[in-house]
């Protein structure tokens, strides 16, 4: 194994720079050291200007999303070896605008998500504070997989949908709506139902799939989507030929 | 964002079944009479047979069944095809027009084709 990897960083300092240009670095490739630990050993040894999002480094926060040699990867979970002998090009994630060198907007997404209610709907008007609400562990295991999500954004990185009509909510936040939709405990399923079933909800989702490859949670937010369509299109026949007490 | 409900669900059921029908038949007739029958792999059925087989009213009901949801699974796959692929999306109306109007054509011709073999 060399000793060293070339990393490739695509940085833009919106201050000095008029365009994004690429910077290499050398960086010791060892076997325990993820991209991420390449870029602190930059940030930290090389070069301190080096912008980018990080926190837990071990694949829950959801903060380092990039792009590691064309592909969404999160920078923590992606190891410099695998890459050998290198070079490795780190970019910031596509379908976002760019504030600063690795670091991207994420805006639209904090716009969207609230609009499918990611939360436990009650069905009672009046709650009862001290009341336990239980679960089987089958009912769970129908939303546990979208409940894994971690904001992290690569479904968004990655699908093409996404990229040319940002009107689009998008894999994860489909995803987060289904794992509210399926719990047994949920009763927001109607309220959601406008966002979702709308033209940028599921129905601009092609089933291209990219989304579920780029999970680094193995959350298959396709598979989420494609659930929600036959959900949305049995309701939209039902809307179309029951009476409305009847549906 | 736009929270009107589309016609989506509609074109996707069709497009979804369509899908399921054409996976299902296709493969089966184009074996029998495309590698089966030619190459005397089997021994096929002789004109008359076939076409008392193809004349009995439930055989056109699949047939044109199978030509009307596989041509509406086109229809929608065609036009994503011209949105996305080709980024086509600001003529929607007339591509949506021309893939589901073509659909209809082909639909037509296929009612013909099994209607001249009563
Ligand atoms: S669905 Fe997967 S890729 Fe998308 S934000 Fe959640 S964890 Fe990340
Ligand atoms: S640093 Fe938290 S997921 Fe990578």
């Amino acid at each position: 194994m060399p000793e060293t990897i070339t990393i490739e960083v695509w940085r833009y300092r919106p201050e000095q720079d008029s365009e994004p240009a690429w910077d290499s670095y050398e960086v010791p490739l060892r076997k325990e050291w993820a991209v991420l630990d390449g870029l602190n050993h930059i940030k930290d040894q090389l070069d301190g200007t080096l912008s980018y999002r990080w926190s837990c480094r071990m694949g829950i926060c959801g903060s380092c999303g990039m792009t590691v040699n064309g592909e969404p990867k999160l920078s923590c979970s992606t190891f410099l070896t695998d890459y050998a002998p290198g070079p490795v090009r780190v970019e910031p994630m596509r379908n976002f605008p760019v504030i600063r060198d690795l670091v991207v907007e994420m805006g639209d997404f904090m716009a969207k998500l609230p609009t499918v209610k990611p939360w436990l709907v009650s069905g009672d008007d009046e709650p009862d504070e001290d009341a336990e609400y239980l679960q089987t562990p089958v009912e769970m295991d129908d939303y546990k997989r979208y409940s894994m999500c971690i904001n992290c954004m690569l479904c968004y990185s990655a699908c093409p949908v996404y990229a040319l009509d940002p009107e689009f909510i998008g894999p994860a936040a489909i995803a987060l709506a289904q794992r509210y939709n399926l719990d047994s405990r949920d009763a927001g399923a109607e309220d959601r139902r406008d966002v979702l079933a709308s033209a940028e909800g599921v129905w601009a989702c092609t089933f291209v799939g990219e989304c579920s490859v780029a999970c680094p949670k193995d959350v298959d937010p396709a598979g989420a989507i494609q659930r929600y369509k036959l959900t949305a299109a049995t309701k939209a026949v039902k809307d179309l030929l029951l009476p409305r007490g009847a549906r | 964002m736009t929270t009107k409900r589309s016609p989506e669900p509609f074109a996707w059921l069709l497009f979804s079944a369509g899908g399921m029908v054409a996976a299902l038949l296709v493969p089966v007739l184009l074996l029998l009479f495309g590698i089966a029958f030619p190459l005397g792999l089997l021994s096929a059925p002789d004109h008359a047979y076939l076409a008392s087989v193809v004349s009995h009213p439930i055989t056109l009901l699949v047939l044109f069944g199978l030509c009307v949801l596989a041509l509406l699974h086109w229809a929608h796959r065609f036009r994503y095809t011209l949105y996305d692929g080709l980024q086509l999306k600001k003529y929607g109306v007339p591509i949506t027009i021309c893939c589901y109007g073509g659909a209809i054509v082909g639909s037509v011709v296929a009612a013909v084709v099994l209607l001249r073999a009563l």
